[in-house]
């Protein structure tokens, strides 16, 4: 037990920022019914930006301008990348989002030169080691889980008890009928994207803290496992997701424990199968069924 | 001369002066040579784009999982042709390997040295379409279930495990680990790249056209009323699948050929999302669509945009000309086919529907007068 407590207490910190990001995939599925494949890759940029900014101006400037830069970012994907597509089959749409990662992976290799971007301590207090329980962990790893549950607290009030909250629940529930209400459909979906994208932002911010580099290849994999939670716990869930994302970090981090890293990522891949056949509905998903 | 016999002999003159160009490439450029490595480059994307094309486009199934199919008939050519006499120092760190034979020796035992071992490469090659159509089959039975996203995720996921197996050390002394498999037999020229592939994707175009295509395309075009019209679609999916998987591991197989060592890395998801793009710039759901893109993208990645990556381009000198810039270019302008050419280069037309329009032209012309 004593070897296996700071995996758990990393896997919490893991499961945190995964649900941080897997928000992001809920959201936007829960009204487009779109795999955001580049979402994983907003990710990836809200880390580069905030290894460029932290390094060119202090701190309190620098992580606003990376909340500020990213949730940009994923408003232009949409309006750029999705918007035309509307009316298209749900194909097209997924093939652009497909395109826009493998623009922005491109455009990161340029900027960059393909080189991995050293982080360096880019937020003072939280990269600052502390002992818990007779285990050595970074201060950020305790602070993920409590601003995790904040966050979704947060996102929980302003999407139950907020008019664009009302809206954005009418949006997913049916599309065309909430656009007849009189709902700025529009509106509803770049929210989408700024909310999923400042979490991503927030998530990024701490989970590179806790890695020596960003790389252009760095969100593939947090992406891909944060749609795996999303997945598991009912997509178009926000508590699903949340609560798969922690089962997730937590269930990698223990077979890392156990000394089988090589499969900890294939480990949510089969979870995600398994589910998939088994209940594809999720944790917490609605049942759809399909209509002729 | 009827349309049918002009439209044959069309397609059959374009193939052969097309083929005629690659063998006068490769018997006057040395083999190292560019354009020797756009055209092996760009035939087994060919291949693999139109297997994908058969499932993504004729079958409607949208499946991300042609990379962890290619990494299996990769690593299979790579693990039974590797000459025995190599195989200590290729398998250092595994004591030489478990397996101590290699099929293009073996073939050249009794049918000399050239033809045996060229029989023993494509058996190779057979071998990992083989254990990549068996691979699909097995995922295909919880995965074929489920529908277009879901399907496209679980796919991706399958792929992603399958090279994490593969970089597992316990299977070391098959796959060699994380260590690179090399000094196997490769073709050097181009030409037997070109007729390997265009055979492959000539069973495919047969394929298409047969009956089962044309259930294909009924699945596609609507699940509902095709199973209403009497066709198995659980039975369809997984034929599709199945064949699709077992030309992209034979792509694979010609893709570890062509790159000369082997290794999980290159067999990520932007491989498969390559190819899916490739895919898309043809056309979905026409060949021709798809092997000439897979030229043109490889052409233009590979040698005609090169200067914009090393500081010239057209004459110009720019600073903003570094590494990596040419992908950035390609990649805004697959964005706009993406969004504003959805129907790609061909739409759902082959080559010899281009005759059709151009007669159609002129018959409209005609009519006008």
């Amino acid at each position: 037990m004593q070897e296996l407590l700071p995996y758990l207490i990393n896997g919490i910190s893991v499961g945190g920022q995964y649900a941080l990001i897997a928000i992001g995939y809920t959201l936007v599925y829960g009204i487009l019914r779109l795999i955001n494949f580049a979402h994983g890759d907003v990710f990836m940029v809200a880390g580069l930006v905030m290894v460029y900014a932290t390094t060119s101006m202090p701190f309190y400037i620098a992580l606003p301008l990376v909340l500020i830069a990213t949730v940009i970012l994923g408003f232009v994907i949409e309006r750029v990348a999705y918007k035309p597509l509307r009316s298209a089959p749900r194909m097209s749409l997924m093939i652009s989002a497909i395109g826009v990662s493998y623009l922005i992976q491109n455009l990161a290799f340029y900027i960059t030169g393909g080189v991995p971007q050293p982080v360096s301590n880019p937020i003072p207090w939280i990269s600052e080691n502390v002992t818990i329980l007779g285990a050595s962990t970074k201060r950020v790893t305790l602070v993920t889980p409590v601003l995790t549950i904040l966050l979704v607290v947060a996102l929980v009030y302003l999407i139950n008890h907020t008019k664009i909250g009302m809206a954005m629940r009418a949006a997913a529930k049916d599309f065309e009928t909430a656009q007849l209400m009189g709902i700025k459909i529009n509106a509803v979906i770049s929210m989408t994207f700024v909310i999923g994208s400042f979490l991503a932002a927030v998530g990024s911010m701490l989970y590179f803290t806790n890695y020596p580099s960003v790389a252009i290849t760095s969100g593939g994999m947090p992406g891909l496992k944060a749609f795996v939670a999303a997945v598991f716990g009912g997509i178009g869930s926000i508590p699903g997701a949340v609560v798969g994302a922690f089962i997730i970090g937590l269930c990698e981090e223990i077979i890392k424990g156990l000394g089988y890293t090589t499969f900890s990522d294939a480990f949510t891949f089969a979870l995600l199968i398994v589910v998939l056949c088994v209940k594809p509905t999720g944790l917490f998903g609605e049942k759809v069924t399909d209509k002729v | 001369m009827t349309m049918k016999k002009k439209k044959t002999i069309f397609t059959a003159v374009v193939l052969a002066v097309l083929l005629a160009a690659c063998v006068a490439v490769d018997l006057t450029l040395p083999s190292y040579h560019i354009a020797v490595t756009v055209i092996k480059k760009a035939t087994v994307y060919a291949l693999v784009a139109v297997s994908m094309n058969l499932l993504n486009g004729f079958t409607g199934l949208f499946s991300l999982g042609q990379a962890g199919f290619m990494l299996l008939g990769a690593y299979a050519y790579g693990v039974l042709t590797i000459p025995v006499a190599k195989r200590a120092s290729v398998y250092q760190y595994f004591d030489g390997g478990a397996i101590q034979f290699s099929l293009p020796e073996i073939f050249a035992g009794f049918l000399g040295d050239t033809v045996g071992s060229t029989v023993g490469m494509l058996l190779a090659l057979l071998v990992g379409g083989l254990l990549a159509a068996l691979m699909a089959y097995l995922i295909g039975l919880p995965v074929l279930r489920l529908k277009s996203d879901y399907l496209a995720i679980a796919t991706l996921g399958f792929a992603e495990i399958l090279r994490a197996f593969f970089q597992w050390n316990a299977l070391g002394p098959i796959t060699n680990g994380s260590n690179l498999l090399k000094s196997y037999p490769t073709f050097a020229h181009a030409t037997p790249y070109v007729i390997l592939a265009g055979l492959m994707i000539a069973v495919i175009l047969l394929l298409i056209t047969s009956t089962y295509g044309r259930a294909f395309r009924a699945i596609r075009d609507d699940e509902v009323a095709a199973e209403a019209m009497g066709i198995n679609l659980a039975r369809h999916k997984r034929m599709a699948f199945i064949i699709s998987s077992f030309f992209a591991g034979i792509g694979g197989g010609m893709m570890a050929m062509y790159m000369g060592t082997i290794a999980a890395a290159p067999f990520k998801s932007t491989l498969t999302y390559e190819i899916l793009l490739i895919v898309v710039i043809g056309g979905i759901g026409s060949i021709t669509g798809s092997v000439l893109a897979s030229f043109l993208y490889i052409f233009s990645s590979e040698w005609l945009l090169r200067g914009l990556d090393s500081g010239k381009f057209l004459g110009i000198n720019s600073p903003i000309f570094k590494n990596g810039f040419r992908m950035v270019v390609l990649s805004v302008i697959i964005m706009c086919i993406v969004l504003f050419f959805r129907k790609g280069i061909m739409g759902d037309k082959e080559l010899p529907d281009l005759l059709d329009r151009r007669s159609r032209k002129r018959k409209k012309e005609a009519a006008g007068k």
